[in-house]
């Protein structure tokens, strides 16, 4: 399918920063250190959700060691206003609310205050002698509860349903009245979290020439500087970024919790100040995905053919506005070409702490549900799982319910791919046990990225970027410079840059990285190359549209240069050579991922084990194989733990009870077979070289593929995530007991 | 200020001096006093194993060791994995297999995965994720990892043909 021979793109170089990272040498947020640096530790809400009556800070300030303590009233004063964060417009009281609570505490864990002190140590004792007095209020957990008129208001005169939307195509009672059979489900989702293993940190200086600088591990150092901006109502300006190496995302780091109270302490104390989260902090205080309640019905003819769908999407928002409902609708049928159907999304505020983006945000949830009730019409009408997806899957040309109309896409491809793979119909080999299908779509995003090139006069270049690097894209990034350039990838020297250093990039996300900073690093290398043609038409003296550049050798007629011989003679030329270029891509092509997985379930125990898991996914263009290769399974074993163990375990108080790693259980060595990865590549034309980016589709299929071999295995159909042990124990007796009364 | 503890140890081969609080972790003090920050901090209860170090020949999660403890112990710290200049079999296949993202519980990995090659030549895979079960990794879904292990086996095992 991208047939087109490349001498760097799709080989597996080691990554530039490898040594580093294997070595310890690499430096995270946590690792950083200045002269006269301050710990800070931050007092958090006891309660889901109360109204702050008072709060003391004397005893606190008093303490030794202590250099300064903050709460919200030490936001300098601003007007309210709306004010963008990058994911949509909200208001300023909400964007310094979740950073330091307002009047209320929202969730448990809600920060509430901040201690800056000469230790760690020294900063979490004082900030315990902090007195607040709360007046607890009921809380609400979940978005159907918190809908209901007698529900606790989050936000006062405010309802609970912050928003709503409703996508329509064609008459989806018609088509329903159409088909033969319909089947409708109601699905429940726990909140998950992202899990990245470095805990959120920030150090920050504000300077005595009113300048900040803040060092920390994020997926979008501009969002830092933005969002620290607004929150403190200072010009971007006085804000520098210097992104540390990051300890993992999956979009969990890009919203600020310590940057702006971390920057704050250092304003009243002149020095540094650093702040790292507890893992309970994580857990408790940054945004996790949204839990959720669905209501997916499908309906299809005798043929196949499905003729209608309607969803009911309900999302937990947290505490603050904005679940990721919308992707949630965007995706939730756009697998399928369907000709009627009706989504409507509900963004729910409740007692738990602001999600954020999760990789694929919304779409995992709304799979789940759709390719259950997706696999349950293909059992009732006897077809093929794949078959029945076939039929109907989305093409080029397709229109998505909510409205776009989708270009080449590799749906077909991927369904195809999973189809001839050997492990379709590799035998099951045993009692309960089962093997079950799934596919799932995520959009990608473009968005801007900056990059520029300095040639070396040894025929190397360095390259500058913006994006952090979360899993190799320093590489994927200078391997598209490299391919133009026609020198090897170890010849581009590839640095991730501070905010004053390099123009506007925006975040490492959306699976966007290695598509949109990889096309501008492309573009920079063209930018280069057209520069370093006039030079060499003025070394002969020819007109600079004469010379000809292919696999990095400039020649014109009998006359040729090599990238490098004509790199040490540019001195010589008109001095040094920098290529540089600003992108914005319109051209963001959708993946297609999809699995098989056989799963066998102890009917003992309600354990389900993975025995074998196949994950396809049309990527585009694989620019490094390996590290599509991990995306993939990464994805997939995120998807895995969301399928069969992770989960926010509330009290009725809105306490998390389980917030550590002991008890929020994630996948571990020991829990998995190899992830068998399956490349497909239907090229994007709207990239250079066809990527659409490989970061998130992988996580959409893995939750109904095993819901699907759970129910082969068991003749049960979970709808309820997870599928813990003894949720599935629970539905079994549920379902012998059910057979035993229809029985008798 | 509480009063600080002398600490005599070795670390990776050499003697090494500090004073710290009884309350400090060894974790603690590698990175905050000794200034080695190779040994990271994933959750400091001893659930994700990115704080990994050989503690007189056992692995140990070093958030939950306290410094004192470290008194008159030998300590190896993945600062002290590389031979010199070269990079030990192991951190070379973690990087020609791709094992790690965004490299936070690599070092936690390595050094675990070492104890295991150094009293076990040729481990299966089942042993494999046996082993490293208590180190977390949430970015590669361990297959890569469990892939440079093994590729670190083979090539360990050759070099001890010579």
């Amino acid at each position: 399918m991208s047939a087109k021979a490349y001498s760097v793109i799709g080989t597996r170089p080691i990554r530039h920063d490898g040594a580093d990272k294997v070595t310890g040498r690499a430096l995270y947020g946590a690792d950083f250190t200045a002269a006269g640096l301050l710990h800070g530790a931050i007092l958090r809400s006891p309660h889901a959700h109360a109204r702050i009556k008072r709060i003391d800070i004397s005893r606190a300030l008093a303490y030794p060691g202590v250099k300064a303590v903050i709460t919200s009233a030490d936001f300098p004063e601003a007007a309210e206003r709306t004010v963008d964060m990058g994911e949509g417009d909200t208001p300023l009281s909400y964007a310094r609310g979740n950073v330091l609570a307002i009047d209320k505490a929202l969730y448990r864990g809600h920060a509430v205050a901040a201690v800056a002190a000469a230790s760690l140590h020294v900063a979490e004792e004082a900030a315990a002698l902090i007195e607040v007095e709360y007046e607890p209020l009921g809380c609400v957990l979940t978005a159907p509860e918190a809908m209901l008129e007698t529900a606790p208001q989050l936000h006062e005169g405010k309802s609970n349903l912050a928003s709503q939307f409703q996508h329509v195509l064609g008459d989806a009672a018609k088509g329903f009245a159409e088909a033969d059979v319909v089947v409708e489900r109601e699905f429940n989702t726990a909140t998950v979290h992202q899990g990245y293993i470095e805990p959120h940190n920030a150090t920050a200086l504000w300077n005595n020439d009113g300048r900040v600088h803040i060092w920390c591990s994020t997926q979008g150092s501009f969002v830092v500087r933005d969002c620290t901006a607004i929150i403190l109502d200072i010009p971007v300006s006085q804000v520098k970024v210097t992104p540390m190496e990051i300890g993992g995302g999956f979009g969990g780091k890009i919203p600020v919790y310590l940057e702006p109270v971390a920057a704050l302490l250092s304003k009243k104390t002149g020095r540094p100040v650093k702040i790292v989260m507890t893992r309970k902090d994580c857990f408790e205080a940054t945004g996790p995905t949204p839990g959720s309640f669905m209501r997916v019905k499908i309906g299809a003819m005798k043929d196949g053919r499905i003729t209608a769908a309607q969803a009911y999407l309900a999302f937990e928002a947290g505490a603050y506005p904005g679940a990721m409902v919308g992707p949630a609708g965007m995706t939730v049928f756009a697998a399928y070409d369907i000709p009627n159907a009706v989504i409507d999304g509900f963004d729910v505020v409740v007692n738990k702490p602001s999600t954020a983006a999760y990789r694929a945000p919304g779409a995992p949830n709304a799979a789940f549900a759709t390719e259950s009730v997706i696999d349950e019409l293909a059992q009732k009408l006897g077809i093929d799982p794949l078959e029945f997806r076939l039929k109907n899957a989305a093409k080029e040309g397709t229109r998505r319910v909510d409205g776009p109309k989708f270009r080449r896409i590799g749906c077909v491809e991927v369904l195809e791919a999973m189809k001839n793979h050997p492990h379709y119909s590799a035998p099951l080999g045993g009692p309960n046990r089962g093997r079950g299908v799934a596919i799932g779509f995520w959009f990608n995003v473009g968005l801007q990225s900056s990059a520029t090139l300095n040639v070396n006069a040894d025929g190397t270049v360095n390259l500058v970027e913006g994006s952090t690097d979360i899993g190799g894209t320093r590489t994927s990034i200078a391997m598209q410079a490299a391919e133009v350039l026609g020198i090897p990838v170890a010849d581009v020297n590839p640095s991730v840059v501070d905010t004053d250093t390099v123009g506007f990039t925006a975040v490492t996300g959306g699976s966007r990285t290695t598509f949109a900073t990889g096309w501008a690093a492309y573009e920079a290398a063209q930018d280069v190359v057209r520069q370093m043609k006039e030079r060499a038409a003025k070394l002969w003296e020819i007109d600079a549209t004469a010379v000809s550049f292919d696999a990095g050798v400039f020649t014109s007629g009998e006359r040729k240069l090599t990238f490098k011989e004509l790199a040490d003679r540019l001195p010589a030329t008109g001095g040094p050579i920098v290529g540089r270029a600003t992108v914005n891509p319109p051209g963001v092509g959708g993946s297609f991922a999809g699995n098989i997985v056989d799963v066998e379930v102890d009917p003992e125990t309600g354990k389900t084990s993975i025995l074998r898991f196949t994950a396809v996914q049309d990527v585009g263009k694989a620019i490094h194989p390996s590290y599509v290769e991990g995306q993939i399974q990464g994805g997939s074993v995120q998807g895995i733990g969301w399928a069969l163990n992770e989960e926010y375990y509330m009290g009725a108080d809105g306490t998390m009870m389980n917030s550590s790693f002991l008890d929020y259980r994630m996948p571990t060595a020991l829990d998995l077979p190899m992830i068998d990865t399956c490349i497909v590549e239907v090229a994007n034309p709207g990239h250079p070289f066809g990527v659409r980016g490989v970061g998130e589709a992988n996580i959409v299929p893995p939750t109904p593929a095993i819901a699907n071999a759970i129910q082969r295995a068991t003749g049960v159909r979970m709808t309820r995530l997870p599928m813990s042990p003894p949720a599935i124990m629970e539905a079994l007796w549920r379902e012998s007991s059910s057979q035993r009364s229809s029985g008798n | 200020m509480p009063s600080q503890t002398h600490v005599t140890t070795t670390i990776n081969g050499e003697p090494v001096q500090f004073l710290c609080e009884p309350r400090q972790s060894l974790l603690e003090c590698l990175r905050d006093i000794l200034g080695m920050t190779g040994t990271k901090e994933g959750c400091n209860d001893g659930n994700c194993g990115a704080c990994t170090v050989v503690f007189d020949g056992r692995i140990v999660t070093s958030c939950l060791v306290l410094g004192v403890e470290a008194q008159g112990k030998e300590i190896s710290t993945i600062e002290g994995i590389a031979r010199g200049n070269r990079l030990h079999p192991l951190q070379q296949a973690f990087l020609e297999n791709a094992a790690l993202q965004c490299g936070i519980c690599t070092p936690g990995f390595i050094v675990a995965a070492k104890a295991l090659l150094d009293q076990e030549r040729e481990p299966s895979e089942e042993r494999i994720r046996f082993w490293l079960a208590n180190n977390l990794c949430r970015c590669t879904g361990y297959d890569k990892i469990v892939r440079a292990v093994e590729q670190a086996a083979a090539v360990s095992k050759q070099e001890a043909a010579r």
